[in-house]
């Protein structure tokens, strides 16, 4: 790419938003995930027993049965979130600002 | 004792793709009558791969169609590829048998496999993507110096490669010793002769295509598998859980936290290596460029995380009623593990299984489906050995003629039928290279070298591909000193730790009256070190470079981010 159409774009508001937001929201899923699953093994590694109580009184199922399911959820909604916003805000930003350098 | 075996497989299944261990394939195998189902249907599945090979074989011509299929692979299909990389012999019958023997801590790991998912969709996928070429050292070396960092990014590339390479063999000799019969010689031959002629004959368009198909086989067998498991229970998992609380010799214990993740240290340390790791292994990486743009690298992301995360789910289901229904079938117990009235004692439940826990999920497809499914399930098992392997090699020879050959010996001036010729000579190497070691490593421990080789793709490649992407003030020597500095720290670290140190090198000490293998420091997974120093030196040498060298590559910055954010240049791409 030729300095000049660098300089072109970075000047443009639409790529400094697109930067700027993107940035913004992978950082944030990032640190959720990362929360999520050292939470997960923080918990493992200091109080055990927490996840080995009883979803219910008397039932066998515990409740780390449907936490680690639901952590394994959470990593594919979590995907699907980002897939959402990036093919639409992102991908529509990018396209603008593709045409603006036209 | 258990708990020793346990440690085996852990260790083990430190790699999603790594083949078991555990006590049935870390030792002696003893050989079983020859499966002939399973025989017949692995010979469709090589006939089939074969023909998608010469299908493959006539479309590849380029160094593009070599490396990455042509870039045409969709988001959909390379997220089954991708998945068919993670969904390997290990967590397959890995986890199954770790959830057979001790329960819950097999869903702590399939957790652990899965959520680096999310962490390469967000930092790294659409990134490379938009900045790389064939491999990831393109993206680690965008701005810097060619020779170095490339050469570089190469060798650990190498490394994670030829470890993962060498414990696949052994594991793939082992296994295919217990399911099909066959001579250990003669499994390392085929698998390394067959993933000789998809790579070299089919590139990435046969690697891809084999992998989806046996993605597809795995998913359908595991999913029949679960259903007709669950159906015993009438789709209830309390039921499930219930029966199988009363029949393990472990009663509730299995359905809580066990032994397996104990001391905070290695716990985060393990989750380190488990996440940023599979960000990077370079088979895996490689794949973003098969798709043609940014927006199919991100769609394939969500697929294979969809599919890898339901695929563990039926590994948890599988691994549990498996508790159940293997009990009712005492042929499949030691004799010494059976009661005067023919049942299956409770306290040899798991140590009397014959062929060990690795064979759960394939005792299993016997119980719920017969012998036409037990081939089925065996041939498939086999087959995910082949294309796992392929893919490796794969990404062993992209690293020796595109990263070393073309971009460093030649300095770019080679041209396109040499890089391809080399890299077909590289995979012909590699792969007796592959066969040779596989068949001298068949008696040593080799659990450790699955970690190492995803501690060095996190504590090496993955820190310096991350930093390069997003942080402006790296330089050349920056990268250089973290890169090998990681590399180093992750070798040395597992060399001193108990699965090298003691396991392998024989340190013992006596600990409570028995003698157990002991390691010179007490940390099993290097990621917690060598992580943080390749960052640390990534930085304090970057920031002490004032080279007038350092000081274009900061500049090069800008046009590297713009490239990165917008995909504006990036290969295959369709923007003007």
């Amino acid at each position: 790419m030729q300095q000049d159409s660098v300089d072109a774009i970075k000047a443009q508001p639409q790529y400094q938003k697109l930067v700027r937001s993107r940035r913004r929201f992978a950082w944030t899923l990032t640190a959720l995930i990362l929360i999520i699953y050292f939470g997960f093994i923080l918990t493992i590694a200091f109080v055990p027993t927490v996840l080995g109580t009883p979803v219910a009184p008397g039932a066998v199922t515990t409740i780390g049965i449907p936490i680690g399911v639901l952590i394994i959820v959470s990593a594919f909604v979590l995907t699907g979130v980002f897939v959402f916003r990036a093919n639409g805000r992102f991908d529509a930003l990018t396209r603008a600002i593709q045409e603006d350098l036209e | 004792m258990i708990r020793l075996s346990r440690l085996g497989i852990l260790l083990a299944l430190l790699t999603p793709v790594a083949l078991l261990a555990g006590p049935a394939v870390s030792g002696a195998v003893d050989r079983q009558a020859i499966n002939w189902p399973a025989v017949y249907m692995f010979l469709v599945f090589v006939l089939a791969t074969l023909s998608i090979t010469y299908w493959a074989a006539r479309r590849t011509y380029s160094a593009k169609d070599f490396y990455t299929a042509g870039g045409g692979i969709t988001g959909f299909q390379n997220g089954l590829a991708i998945s068919g990389d993670f969904m390997s012999a290990a967590s397959f019958l890995g986890i199954t048998g770790l959830i057979f023997a001790s329960g819950y801590d097999g869903l702590i790991y399939s957790i652990g496999f899965l959520v680096g998912w999310p962490v390469i969709m967000f930092l790294i996928a659409e990134q490379i993507r938009n900045l790389g070429k064939f491999t990831f050292a393109d993206v680690s070396c965008y701005r810097f110096s060619q020779t170095q960092i490339r050469t570089m990014a190469a060798v650990s590339s190498l490394v994670v490669v030829a470890f993962y390479l060498i414990a696949q063999m052994v594991g793939a000799g082992k296994l295919i010793q217990l399911l099909f019969g066959l001579e250990y010689w003669m499994a390392v031959v085929t698998v390394g002769l067959l993933m000789m002629i998809y790579v070299i004959f089919g590139g990435m368009t046969a690697t891809t295509w084999v992998q989806i198909t046996k993605a597809v086989l795995l998913l359908s067998g595991a999913s029949f598998m679960a259903y007709a498991a669950l159906s015993a229970f009438d789709f209830s998992p309390e039921a499930m859980f219930r029966q199988a609380v009363e029949i393990h010799p472990e009663g509730l214990a299995i359905m809580a936290p066990g032994s397996l993740v104990t001391d905070p240290i290695n716990a985060i340390s393990l989750g380190l290596a488990l996440m940023f790791g599979t960000a990077g292994l370079p088979h895996i990486l490689m794949r973003f460029f098969t798709v043609p743009d940014a927006k199919e690298a991100r769609k394939s992301v969500f697929y294979a995380t969809g599919f890898i995360g339901y695929f563990y789910i039926l590994m948890f289901i599988i691994g549990f009623a498996a508790i159940v229904l293997l009990a009712q079938h005492p042929e499949f117990f030691r004799p010494e593990a059976l009661a005067a009235d023919g049942a299956v004692l409770k306290d040899q439940l798991i140590k009397g299984l014959n062929g060990g826990t690795n064979m759960v999920a394939i005792r299993l497809a016997e119980a719920v489906g017969g012998d036409l499914f037990l081939g089925f399930i065996s041939a498939v098992a086999f087959a995910t050995i082949l294309a796992v392997v392929a893919g490796l090699t794969l990404a062993g020879a992209s690293a020796i003629s595109h990263d070393l050959y073309a971009n460093v010996i030649a300095r770019g001036r080679s041209n396109e039928g040499t890089e391809i010729r080399i890299s077909k000579i590289a995979t012909f190497c590699l792969g007796l290279l592959a066969i040779a070691l596989g068949i001298s490593f068949e008696s040593q421990n080799v659990a450790f070298m699955v970690g190492l080789a995803f501690a060095v793709a996190a504590s090496a490649n993955f820190t310096v591909l991350v930093t390069s992407i997003f942080w402006r003030k790296m330089t050349t020597r920056g990268a250089l000193a973290g890169g090998v500095v990681g590399l180093i720290s992750a070798v040395v670290l597992t060399v001193l730790s108990k699965a090298v140190w003691g396991d392998v090198l024989g340190h013992t000490a006596m600990v409570g009256g028995n003698e157990v293998s002991v390691g010179l420091i007490g940390l099993n997974n290097p990621a917690i070190i060598a992580m943080p120093l390749s960052f640390f030196f990534i930085w304090i040498v970057s920031l002490l470079d004032n080279s007038p060298r350092a000081q274009q590559e900061r500049l090069a910055f800008e046009a590297q981010h713009v490239r990165c954010e917008t995909g504006i240049g990036a290969e295959g791409a369709a923007s003007h």
